[in-house]
């Protein structure tokens, strides 16, 4: 059993003395009998450190490393390469084991990293208030749809079949207890069908929802989408990639009322889904309707500048059952490694790596939209992923063994099937910059010669990665020299 | 500033906040990125160019070394449990082991997409299945989901359970219970998942007052929200009656586990008569709090709520070609849908699961009578001397995992308040206690010391609160003035509310 009580024996001894007490026993005499646990629990007995680090260790091995086969999986969380100083800064004991800062003077830290955190999202989405984070993408959905329905009085949710599955079912779930109905806005060449999308909307519409690049990957023309919102008097809530805003126009400058994403691709772990942060951006009127916390600059007794949680009368601790929501978490770890991550990039950066992405979005786009019983889904402009469609089903162009019996793995893409039932011969390929050109040739292979598995490549190339024989990839990497 | 605040002011305030965007020089970086190895074809060939983005984002321009500097500078402007005592009542600030951060770090945990398929998740998936058991045994209910990305989201999926479990069965009751001494998250979670809060007013022992609670069951009574101990430290021997009370008028009952550690190995929610528990895996298994997040907030629920949990729900399946396959499973018609996206925190599910491993069953059990043991030790202290005059206990008897005491006396004899005791702990090098909750306490200061906790710093902390408590008696002024050692003195938050700047000005 790990060490982490420092209650000797004796301690124990005598602090039972100062209670006047003989055993531990007697302190949880509250509890009757009749429902108290009668016997150990069924567990195992503790573990050595080192135990525990080899059983934890041992899973591990079970699970595929995105950059051991390099990962095409995106959906909204994407393997980016994360700086290594946001780790160091992350693990910062100040930063990492602290509470929340309910006491301002001795948590300026924190508190300022909040107010940063805060001006870095505003600039990215173009909207002049920010929060300092959700819990991730979808549950921040949910968060804005409530927002968008105590500032109408208005009860209708519409969104497009483009905003993230997992943003839409969310919403439904939590649609139930606001009171709220969700119509959802079919896609068409990759697109939100704009006829459509004005035809759902009336005047009992708190608010619409679209996200861009969508969830195909597509770049849409939000700000001509968004007009049939604002002209029936609902909040245009938009969801965005963060990477991508570097190059895309942002949602402020839409006529978004409400921004929101998943903040993992910012200095945050796939951590096979969380923790990450949302984030969370609104024009300046909604400032008090904002759910989450929020720092703000103030001054102390002597005039320095300083930090503090600020508009806290909206928040659940203070004005419970009138709280404008429940939230009582910022991810400020999560939201730390994303300020870092930012600051490295820098204004130049953000901008090279949204344009490193387009270009090399299109390079695999090209590359794998030539192959042989493969095309695109669509034609619509995409800036870090898109879709494929195949003429075998994708449940077998994915598992690269021979005998679908048999144990993994599959390559690294995402099929569309459970969501989309409508593009079931379809698979999504997400792209970031730890995804070189040879990776994606890589992935070519693969699909172009199905099962003959992805160790075979690997062992056709040297250590550079670079075709050491012809099978069909050589023309596929000078392609992508050009 | 007046000339003698300059003379005493320590080294760290005379470090003035300066934030990452004012060092910001045009034409400084830090990061190179690869080249893209592809043809460098102009964005708007790519995209249209009227989608395309024209004001660059003001980001910092600052080199790597800046960066570093900046970021360790400003943490050293925060108080951390690793270098001090933090007894945050109701957040049970327990010591963050180490080896959970490396086994959460190994790659195949950290790298790992959340839609990778499931045949190479299956660690992550075994992981998780072995969590959701632990976590069953501990609640003494039968099914857990991972879900819920923190205790309030737990709450949130309670109550949208709660509300699916009625309607299943042709009823909608409209209210929720409460007592009086919830956490400020219940109330909030029954409002947005559509309920009315109830509340319920607390006995003269700390626990609910059993003539108000059966004045106010009825059949419009969807459940009864509370967590046992309470917020006031106090167990409620009444559970099993109130259990029967709701359940006879068909209600459920759900169990707010922030103070679970309290309890662990020697009661359960379940056998208690609790349908639905959530579990603050950020307190009870040794999450570092990262100052405000990430935690995670899972639920246990009992049968007769089970059809209802959020999908996608971990599951061991049969799977052809392998001896054991955890899978998960979406096809869950009754349930909910999803409270989030993917599968939950599963960064967290790691240290946790390490942190159970780690104590095994013997070892939670033991946390937990150390933890109780710690509270009444520090109450005892503190029911002596001066605080014993000023700071009586709400509820005096032997307390859980912790207590609350009222400064009301303090703050009519001294004229000093809670907030101002608790602002000159700072200058001690403690973290305050929770101040001003729970609500029905007036002048509260809610006291949690956790097991982690060595004898000499409860001693050390009640020390520094008798000594607050003389000063005071000569001159008041020292704790209303205080904190004079941090690195911001007292700060005008009315000011900040007023006038809110929320971001750097450009």
């Amino acid at each position: 059993m790990a060490g982490y009580t420092p209650a000797t024996s004796d301690d124990q001894a005598a602090m039972l003395a100062a209670i006047g007490i003989d055993s531990i026993d007697e302190l949880f005499a509250q509890i009757p009998d009749a429902i108290k646990l009668d016997r150990p629990l069924d567990l195992e007995d503790g573990l050595s450190e080192s135990e525990v680090y080899k059983r934890l260790a041992s899973l591990a091995q079970w699970n595929q490393d995105a950059e051991e086969i390099p990962s095409f999986l995106g959906a909204g969380m994407y393997d980016h390469y994360v700086p290594a100083i946001v780790d160091a800064i992350t693990s910062r004991s100040e930063f990492l084991t602290p509470y929340t800062p309910y006491q301002p003077e001795v948590s300026q830290g924190g508190l300022q990293v909040m107010f940063e955190f805060q001006t870095a999202m505003s600039e990215l989405t173009g909207l002049p208030v920010s929060n300092a984070g959700l819990y991730e993408g979808p549950s921040a959905a949910a968060s804005a749809a409530y927002l968008a329905m105590s500032a109408t009085g208005r009860t209708g949710l519409v969104a497009s079949r483009g905003v993230h599955p997992h943003s839409r079912e969310t919403l439904a779930t939590h649609a139930v207890g606001f009171g709220a109905e969700l119509t959802e806005v079919p896609l068409v060449d990759g697109l939100t069908e704009a006829a459509a999308l004005e035809a759902a909307i009336d005047d009992t519409t708190a608010a619409v929802f679209l996200q861009n690049p969508n969830f195909l990957g597509s770049v849409e023309d939000i700000e001509r989408l968004g007009e049939f919102a604002t002209s029936k008097g609902a909040l245009l809530i938009v969801a965005v990639d963060p990477m991508t805003l570097g190059i895309l126009k942002p949602p402020g400058e839409c006529g978004a009322d409400i921004a929101y994403g998943e903040g993992q691709p910012l200095g945050n772990r796939l951590d096979f889904g969380g923790p990450s942060f949302g984030f969370f951006c609104a024009k300046q009127e909604h400032i008090r309707r904002m759910p989450g916390r929020i720092a703000g600059e103030t001054t102390d007794v002597d005039g320095r500048r300083g930090f503090v949680l600020t508009l806290q009368t909206r928040e659940q601790h203070i004005r419970r059952e009138k709280a404008t929501s429940n939230i009582c978490t910022a991810q400020a770890l999560n939201a730390l490694g994303a300020l870092v991550h930012l600051s490295w990039l820098g204004k130049q950066g953000f901008i090279e790596l949204g344009e490193l992405l387009a270009r090399r979005t299109a390079f695999a786009r090209d590359t794998i939209g030539a192959l042989d019983g493969f095309e695109l889904l669509h034609d619509a402009p995409v800036v870090r992923e898109f879709a494929v469609r195949s003429d075998r089903p994708v449940a077998d162009v994915i598992h690269m063994t021979p005998d679908p019996a048999q144990p993994g793995p599959h390559i690294p893409v995402y099929p569309l099937g459970r969501d989309y039932p409508e593009y079931e011969d379809s698979f999504l390929v997400a792209i970031t910059e730890n995804r070189s050109v040879e990776d994606i040739n890589e992935l070519a292979h693969v699909l172009q010669h199905g099962q003959a598995g992805w160790g075979e490549f690997i062992h056709d190339h040297d250590e550079n990665g670079n075709a050491l024989g012809e099978n069909g990839l050589v023309g596929a990497t000078q392609g992508g020299e050009g | 500033m007046s000339d003698a605040a300059t003379l005493t002011e320590t080294p760290q305030q005379a470090d003035r906040a300066v934030t990452i965007y004012e060092k910001s020089v045009p034409g400084r970086r830090a990061a190179q990125l690869p080249p893209s190895g592809v043809e460098e074809t102009p964005i708007e060939e790519l995209i249209p160019s009227h989608l395309l983005r024209e004001t660059p984002a003001e980001l910092p321009e600052v080199s790597e070394p800046e960066i570093i500097r900046h970021y360790n500078r400003i943490s050293r402007r925060n108080f951390d449990l690793d270098t001090g005592f933090y007894p945050l009542g109701s957040c049970t600030m327990k010591y963050n082991p180490r080896l959970n951060e490396r086994v959460a770090a190994l790659p195949g945990h950290a790298r790992l997409h959340p839609a990778t398929d499931p045949a190479d998740a299956q660690g992550a998936l075994e992981l998780m299945y072995l969590l959701q058991e632990s976590l069953s045994e501990i609640c003494g209910l039968p099914t857990v989901s991972l879900q819920p990305s923190a205790g309030s989201q737990g709450e949130l999926a309670g109550l949208l359970l709660t509300r699916a479990y009625h309607k299943d069965k042709g009823r909608h009751p409209t209210k929720v219970l409460t007592p009086d001494t919830a956490h400020g998250t219940n109330p909030a979670s029954v409002s947005m998942a559509g309920y009315e809060v109830v509340k319920v007013a607390t006995n003269e022992t700390g626990g609910v007052d059993m003539d108000d609670l059966r004045s106010k069951i009825d059949d419009d009574v969807a459940c009864l929200m509370l967590t046992n101990p309470n917020t006031l430290g106090v167990f409620d021997e009444n559970i099993a009656e109130m259990a029967s009370l709701v359940h006879e008028a068909g209600g459920l009952l759900y169990y707010d586990g922030a103070n679970l550690n309290a309890i662990m190995g020697q009661a359960r929610p379940g056998d208690m008569g609790f349908d639905i528990v959530h579990v603050n895996l950020h307190k009870s298994f040794s999450q570092p709090h990262g100052g405000g997040g990430p935690g995670a907030g899972p639920i246990a629920v009992s049968d007769r709520v089970e059809p209802f949990i959020p999908r996608p729900q971990v599951v061991k399946a049969e799977r052809e070609g392998w001896d054991e396959f955890f899978d998960l499973d979406y096809d869950r018609p009754k349930s909910v849908g999803r409270m989030r996206g993917f599968q939950g925190n599963f960064g967290v599910f790691v240290r946790s699961y390490a942190y159970i491993l780690s104590l095994g069953g013997d070892g939670l059990s033991e946390a937990s009578r150390l933890a109780v043991l710690n509270a009444n030790y520090l109450k005892h202290r503190l029911s002596e001397g001066r605080a014993g005059k000023y700071l009586p206990v709400a509820f005096d008897r032997h307390c859980m995992h912790e207590f609350v005491l009222s400064g009301a006396p303090m703050k009519k004899e001294l004229g000093i308040k809670t907030l101002d005791l608790a602002k000159r702990l700072l200058d001690f090098g403690f973290h305050p206690p929770t101040v001003y909750f729970p609500l029905l306490v007036d002048e509260a200061l809610m006291v949690e010391p956790v097991e982690t906790e060595a004898k000499e710093h409860l001693d050390e902390f009640a020390d520094a609160i008798e000594k607050i408590l003389e000063e005071a008696e000569s001159d008041p002024g020292i704790a209303t003035n205080a904190p004079y050692t941090t690195p911001v003195r007292r700060l005008d938050e009315v000011g900040a509310t007023r006038r809110p700047v929320i971001r750097q000005p450009r």
